[in-house]
């Protein structure tokens, strides 16, 4: 079993643009921002030996920055590849496999240049029994679910509009966000309708970008120039590739299985953790986050974010980069909800939370498909 | 024939091949763990969670209730905006997704919970689409 503070995050970096980014292909957005996380260690190339990515495969990564690696994961469940990806590394690290792993996101998803998308089987379960009846990308089915949350709780269309409200007032304290002038429940409400109940800025970003993370065992990891970063706990799963078959359409089984396995394997309680991720595709994620994970009772996410409990000056700051709804959203945005924990623990975040020793980094994969969750320390 | 886009159009699998020859009936299939008489969907020739392969083909009321959506603004070729993607809930306990017809495609027309029985839209001899509409009666 992987002990608490055993791996440490000794290299982290995102692109050096995000946003726009047509000079670059979906595989030099890997290469650009491994770079940058190899040269952020203080590491070369040839350091490292174990190589884990979604959305190109490990062996386009490895082959195109020159690397033979001892360790690969190609885990491709969604945007909390990432997550999983780190849980994995730890894991081969601890056991001797490897070294000195390299886990790398990049995504041309606004440009869509050299960008890996399958093309939809209509043979497959969803392409029988869901693509038939008209589903067009995540903001229609991600969505699903939320009519029905919304009235097994009595809440409304302002409580989602609340959590972009909140998010922008993080992302108005970050240099890198896409959005940064703050907005209203109304500003929300009145934006474009994609898919009722969703309007426009209850719906993340579509970008161009990436981020890399360069993982080690902690007693090398005193060597390297930056303050490490620990994994204290780890947990993974999965539920459906179908939205329609949600086992509980106000919560996801995947996160009620990732989520406590990492806390329980940090060996933390709630009151413990200073600062938390929760991957915002759209603006209802954090709502089954806060309580799928435990930091809310059911049904109490929504309150407990209109209470201003997760925003700027409160005691659980949530998504402090802006999230996918405000600060980048390539399309697996796992990678940029832990590039922000890994600057939080190492006191570099543009919104700081001063004194914060215990991130909890919670991804979804697909619709509702997919989780992983990281706890990350830096003592 | 027309150059119009259509919906996707579903390819059945060995696995699947009797639910949608159930639909070109215009019978609504679902199989059921004989162990419990719980049904399940999508099919697959042995029960989830147990593998259990004691199973029969019962045919579904066609009833049930509509248990969520959303409202697409930005339809896909084959389609006209703004249409919902619905979720019903069968009697029989299991959920699929569908398109609610003969029904205004607003948030005041589709009450959640409301009840639904099924339809079939025919696509060609081999196809034909399990969609609901408002229950009468």
């Amino acid at each position: 079993m992987l002990k608490p503070r055993e791996i440490a995050v000794v290299g982290a970096a995102e692109t050096t643009s995000l946003g726009k980014i047509p000079g670059m292909s979906n595989i030099q957005l890997h290469a650009d921002c491994a770079l940058n996380a190899i040269r952020d260690a203080g590491l070369k190339v040839s350091d490292i030996d174990g190589i884990a990515c979604a959305g190109e495969s490990p062996t386009n990564v490895a082959h195109y920055l020159g690397i033979v690696p001892k360790y690969v994961d190609g885990t491709g469940v969604g945007g909390c590849s990432f997550m999983i990806h780190v849980r994995h590394a730890a894991a081969a690290i601890s056991a001797g496999l490897c070294k000195t792993v390299l886990i790398t996101h990049g995504e041309s998803g606004n440009s869509r240049i050299g960008l890996n998308r399958p093309a939809p089987n209509p043979q497959a379960l969803a392409g029988q029994f869901e693509a038939p009846y008209g589903p067009f990308g995540p903001p229609t089915m991600f969505t699903i679910p939320v009519l029905r949350y919304l009235k097994t709780y009595g809440l409304t269309e302002e409580h989602l509009a609340m959590v972009a409200v909140i998010q922008r007032e993080w992302s108005s304290q970050n240099t890198r966000a896409a959005m940064r002038d703050l907005t209203t429940v109304e500003g929300v409400l009145g934006s474009r309708m994609i898919a009722y109940p969703f309007r426009l800025l209850m719906c993340c970003l579509v970008t161009d970008g990436g981020g890399a993370l360069i993982l080690t065992s902690a007693d090398r990891a005193k060597d390297f120039p930056n303050k490490p970063v620990y994994i204290l706990g780890t947990g993974e799963s999965v539920e459906t590739p179908m939205i329609s078959q949600m086992r509980d359409f106000t919560s996801s089984a995947a996160f009620k299985v990732a989520g406590p396995t990492a806390m329980n394997a940090a060996g933390i309680k709630h009151s413990d953790v200073d600062h938390l991720m929760i991957y915002d595709a759209f603006a209802h994620l954090p709502l089954y986050g806060l309580e799928d994970l435990g930091f809310c009772k059911p049904g109490e996410a929504a309150h407990f974010i209109w209470e201003r409990n997760t925003a700027p000056g409160g005691k659980l700051p949530l998504n402090t980069n802006g999230g996918g709804l405000s600060y980048t959203h390539t399309g697996m945005y796992g990678m940029f909800a832990l590039q922000e924990s890994v600057r939080q623990m190492r006191g570099t975040a543009d919104a700081q939370i001063k004194g914060a020793k215990v991130s909890v980094c919670h991804g979804v994969g697909g619709m509702f498909a997919a989780s992983g969750t990281i706890v990350f320390g830096n003592e | 024939m027309s150059d119009a886009p259509k919906r996707p159009r579903p390819q059945p699998t060995p696995e699947t091949k009797f639910f949608w020859e159930g639909c070109a009936r215009g019978e609504l299939l679902l199989q059921k763990d004989n162990a419990t008489g719980k049904c399940y969907f999508p099919p697959r020739p042995f029960v989830p969670g147990t593998g259990s392969t004691d199973i029969s083909v019962v045919k579904a009321s066609g009833r049930g209730r509509l248990y969520s959506y959303v409202i697409n603004h930005r339809p896909p070729p084959g389609f006209t905006a703004p249409y919902a993607i619905a979720v019903v809930e069968l009697d029989e306990g299991v959920r699929m997704m569908t398109n609610i017809v003969d029904c205004p495609q607003t948030p005041e027309a589709l009450v959640l919970d409301m009840p639904v029985e099924v339809t079939f839209e025919k696509i060609d001899d081999e196809i034909s689409l399990p969609l609901f509409r408002p229950a009468k009666g």
